[in-house]
């Protein structure tokens, strides 16, 4: 039996039942690990004995009766900006390469109590500055779908894994879409939570107002499964939202049952969304909105007019933030090891140990310092700030006539490794965020759900390449998002994992 | 020539126990390097910034008590500079420059002689403290190399800037004064400790250029460095030369300022929200209810100790400038209730074995509140002599002993016997033959004899009594 095909959902299951033991499998999860990694590297660190630890210690309890939790024995990848105790945290950066965290992040650590094993590290953008998770010190995590491609990014290493079938799930953060875009490009469900709803205490800052820490799995039912042990308020963090104790989704048989009980779905297709993308993509998001339509929703186009505003709005909150975030990083208390102080004084020895981020965060500290810099904070932060209000006021009227707004998660198909890096122009790759940042700016939760493959002459293999459907939904209305997510599921039967 | 000196001073809160954003202690102070240190204060990635609410309470004491408005919501915002003290190369502090969101705005400080002065306060903000450098060789500029103790880093630190009200430094010193009083009966900060408040100057003379001055460990010190500081500006205006607007550091050991060492340049800090800490809503019963957790302030301190204990204006006053007198003082009250008396006692005579700095008050004494109340109390009993008291009081500050033990043990005792009293004036009659004639005719010779008297009786006679007596024995027609 190949248990590493096993969804998070059945693994535990199979694990409380002792169909087999969590031993058995995280030895096939590492087997198949070493199989994969070098056509994919999406891992960073393989927590290989720690995890086989962890995982016969679970099986114990399970003999002895106890409750293993909701995920037991499900073996999850984190993204390498989410602190685990005693694991190195290397933000895929030389800045951090020797930096272990004496301390769990609030998601790790809820993870680990509902029994779920930590199977490594996964590879990112440098900082999760980035869509391709080319931007690392680890060198670039590939498609499992075509891997001259990339996976997308910044949580590429957390999509990759999880289609390549190296775990069940995955945690990865979602600034501006870096969940959702390789969970798009890589054909697996990626969600971003209403900002607020999950802790970041433990997730290293890129730009603090804008992210959250989101689920990578095959099925939406997983991805709700994985909510429901990382959501709700945590004393760690003023951000997060009193949403009761914790909030519970259900996806699966109950929501879809409850979906049978409840009024009909509002769809609204975001036009400004589909005009902007490839009209290959675009063809496969009409169908998209075909299928809710035949499932019982009431689906129309509608409009988001503040559209043209996001992006500029985005990228100079992201690196303003970014600038400062990144500041720490001089390498006097933690940092690397290679470099000794003797010889410098202050300022030479900080300009020497900022050397070593890679040029794309250069490039956004130097920007985001640029925008914050006396003059011009009114021209380009709190106008950027205002945006963001126009853009929440102008999604809480869409919301009240639509459940959720659907539109492409990705512009475009997932492209070439190295195509979109181009030096003097890198704008072009910002741009392929344009969908994603939206629910970011306004704090809105959104999940990319697989709609479709398609065919491209270029693919290595002549298969398709993904095409992922994004659903936003109002803030702090996951449940909604989840039930429209396992409908269109259900109806679409996209596959989840390449052959490899 | 105008003088414009306007003033930041940074307060530790010491009274709120933990840091600002973390529950690491704040009492570093003789601890081992980076003890006091989590991965917040450290500031690890990944971690965040918890607001501690007490140091909000605390700070928005001394709000109101300099007389401050209080917004409705105050917000932290990020001041982004280099420097190793800082674990986050930011510091988290508050700002004005998009919108109020600092503790406290717009106040005014009214001190000196019945508050005949006030210099108005222009903002109050919280904000954490850097971490410290420690110098291998003790200095900067010898050091080969430098450690940094975090243990400081995030101690909660209330900075108060003041308008550039004073022109006289001596008026900076009272204000200083005041200043003090208040943040101690506050109990929101130790004053007394190392470093626990510090206070920036900055000075011009003339309308020329402003000139900070740093580096002032003392608020004693402050108003040497200011005077020093006027001269050299005025001087310098004198023979026309420029005054460059400039960061001056103060030379404790040579008592001048000196230009910085190191270049301080116009630094860009790129302020922005702290997007971590959400805005603190206050609302407008937030300075109603820490209305009614703030101590007596002085000013209604001093007011009371007028009404309630009858005592000068003046007196009050020098009780009131260091909470530890006054508080000596009322807990002597609680032994013995003889208000004036017992002021005196502290004002006139114990405040002067007490060390001229005012954070070493009562430093080497081995004295409480229980020895001048007794001393007070054997005093208006007529056990023993003022000039008796006063002797005693010299030795007890040195060992401790109870004022009534050292009187009986030296059998100091007043002479309550008229009899042996008036032995003692028959006997100077006798010896003061001369005297006695001249005071005869002239009452106020009675006080030569008054003097023989306590002379001959080492002090130990009432001299209320004996003069009753000689002046009784001089009207009695001479024998």
């Amino acid at each position: 039996m190949e248990l590493f095909r096993l969804s998070a959902g059945q693994a535990a299951g199979g694990i409380k039942s002792r169909e087999f033991s969590a031993e058995e499998y995280v030895c096939q999860l590492l087997e198949r690990i070493k199989k994969v990694e070098p056509k994919v590297n999406a891992f960073v660190t393989v927590n290989s004995k720690e995890a086989l630890e962890q995982a016969r210690a679970l099986d114990k309890k399970i003999r002895d009766g106890q409750d293993a939790g909701a995920l037991a024995g499900v073996a999850l990848s984190i993204k390498d900006n989410i602190c685990v105790k005693g694991l190195r945290t290397t933000c895929a950066s030389k800045m951090l390469e020797s930096y272990v965290p004496p301390y769990d992040a609030t998601v790790v650590r809820r993870l680990k109590q509902a029994g779920a094993i930590i199977i490594g590290k996964v590879n990112l953008d440098e900082f999760a500055m980035g869509s391709t998770t080319e931007f690392s010190r680890h060198g670039p995590t590939r498609n499992p779908w075509d891997i001259s491609r990339v996976p997308g990014g910044s949580s590429g290493g957390s999509a990759a894994s999880v289609a390549a079938l190296e775990c069940a799930a995955s945690l990865g953060s979602d600034t501006g879409g870096s969940v959702r875009c390789p969970a798009s490009f890589c054909s697996v469900v990626g969600l971003k939570p209403t900002y607020g709803l999950v802790s970041r205490y433990g997730l290293v800052s890129y730009a603090n107002s804008l992210e959250q820490v989101g689920p990578v799995g095959r099925t939406v039912e997983d991805v709700a499964a994985v909510m429901n042990v990382i959501a709700g308020i945590d004393e760690h963090d003023h951000t997060t939202a009193a949403v009761g104790a914790r909030p519970v989704y259900s996806a699966g048989h109950d929501g879809g049952r409850r979906q049978q009980q409840q009024p009909q779905l509002r769809v609204g297709l975001v036009k400004e969304f589909v005009e902007g993308a490839d009209p290959a993509v675009a063809k496969v998001i009409h169908g998209a909105m075909d299928t809710l339509a035949k499932q019982g929703c009431r689906c129309e186009e509608t409009s988001l007019g503040a559209v043209k505003y996001t992006l500029a709005s985005y990228y100079t909150i992201a690196m303003a933030e970014a600038s400062s975030n990144l500041a720490r990083y001089d390498n006097v208390r933690y940092g690397f090891d290679d470099l000794n102080p003797e010889g410098y004084e202050w300022n030479s020895y900080f300009a020497k140990a900022r050397s070593n981020f890679g040029e794309e965060v250069k490039r956004r500290i130097i920007v985001g310092s640029y925008v914050l810099s006396s003059g011009y904070y009114g021209k380009y932060y709190l106008k950027a700030q205002q945006v963001r209000s126009i853009l929440r006021k102008e999604l809480k009227s869409l919301f009240k006539h639509y459940d959720v707004l659907i539109g492409p998660t990705m512009p475009i198909l997932p492209f070439k490794i190295g195509e979109k890096i181009v030096e003097d122009d890198p704008l072009k790759m910002y741009l392929v965020d344009i969908d994603t940042v939206v629910a970011n700016l306004a704090g809105n939760p959104a999940i990319s759900v697989p709609a479709g493959f398609v065919a491209a002459a270029a693919a290595a293999d002549g298969g398709g390449l993904p095409v992922g459907l994004q659903m936003m939904a109002d803030e702090f209305q996951e449940q909604k998002m989840l039930d429209a997510a396992f409908l269109f599921e259900g109806a679409a039967k996209v596959q989840r994992s390449p052959e490899l | 020539m105008e003088t414009k000196i306007g003033l930041e001073i940074h307060c530790q809160l010491t009274g709120v126990k933990s840091k600002l954003f973390c529950s690491c202690s704040c009492d570093y102070r003789g601890k081992g390097a980076n003890a006091n240190v989590c991965p917040t204060c450290a500031g690890l990635p990944g971690t965040l910034p918890l607001l501690n609410r007490k140091a909000v309470e605390c700070a928005g004491m001394i709000s109101l008590a300099l007389g401050c408005k209080i917004p409705d919501e105050i917000a932290f915002y990020r001041k982004n500079y280099f420097y190793p003290d800082l674990p986050k190369n930011f510091q988290l502090t508050q700002y004005n420059a998009y919108g109020i969101t600092s503790i406290g705005v717009e106040g005014k400080l009214e001190y000196g002689d019945g508050g005949s002065k006030s210099t108005r306060i222009r903002r109050m903000q919280l904000e954490e403290d850097p971490g410290r450098l420690v110098y291998e060789s003790g200095s900067m500029e010898t050091s080969i190399y430098t450690l940094i103790d975090y243990n400081r880093a995030g101690v909660p630190l209330v900075e108060i800037v003041t308008e550039p009200d004073f022109s006289d430094p001596k008026d900076v010193r009272l204000f200083l004064d005041k200043v003090t009083s208040i943040i101690e009966h506050l109990e929101v900060c130790d004053t007394k400790l190392e470093g626990s408040v510090r206070c920036d100057a900055n000075v011009s003379v003339g309308g020329g250029n402003r000139v900070e001055i740093k580096n002032v460990s003392s608020f004693a010190d402050v108003e040497k460095a200011l005077r020093y500081e006027i001269t050299r500006q005025k001087t310098m205006a004198s023979r026309d030369i420029e005054v460059k607007a400039e960061t001056r550091h103060w030379d404790d050991a040579r008592k001048v300022t000196k230009e910085s060492r190191t270049k301080e340049e116009e630094q860009d800090y790129r302020y922005f929200p702290e997007p971590d800490i959400p805005a603190v809503v206050l609302g407008s019963e937030f300075s109603s209810s820490v209305m009614q957790l703030m101590p007596e302030l002085p000013d209604a301190r001093k007011d009371r100790f007028v009404l309630d204990y009858d005592l000068s204006a003046h007196v009050a006053q020098v009780l009131i400038n260091n909470k530890k007198l006054a508080d000596f003082f009322e807990s002597a009250l609680k032994t013995y209730h003889s208000p004036k008396e017992i002021a005196n006692w502290i004002v006139t005579d114990l405040m002067g074995f007490m060390d001229e700095k005012e954070e070493r008050l009562f430093e080497g004494l081995k004295i409480g509140p229980e020895h001048v109340a007794d001393l007070a109390k054997l005093v208006d009993q007529n056990v023993i002599s003022r000039a008796t008291a006063k002797q005693i009081l010299g030795q007890i500050v040195k060992t401790g002993e109870m004022p009534s033990s050292v009187a009986k043990k030296t059998r100091a005792s007043m002479i309550d016997d008229a009899g042996a009293l008036a032995q003692a004036i028959d006997s100077v009659f006798q010896s003061e033959q001369a005297a006695v004639q001249d005071a005869r005719r002239n009452p106020n010779a009675a006080n030569f004899l008054l003097g023989k008297v306590m002379q001959l009786t080492r002090g130990r006679a009432d001299p209320k009594a004996a003069l009753e007596l000689i002046q009784k024995k001089l009207s009695e027609p001479s024998s």
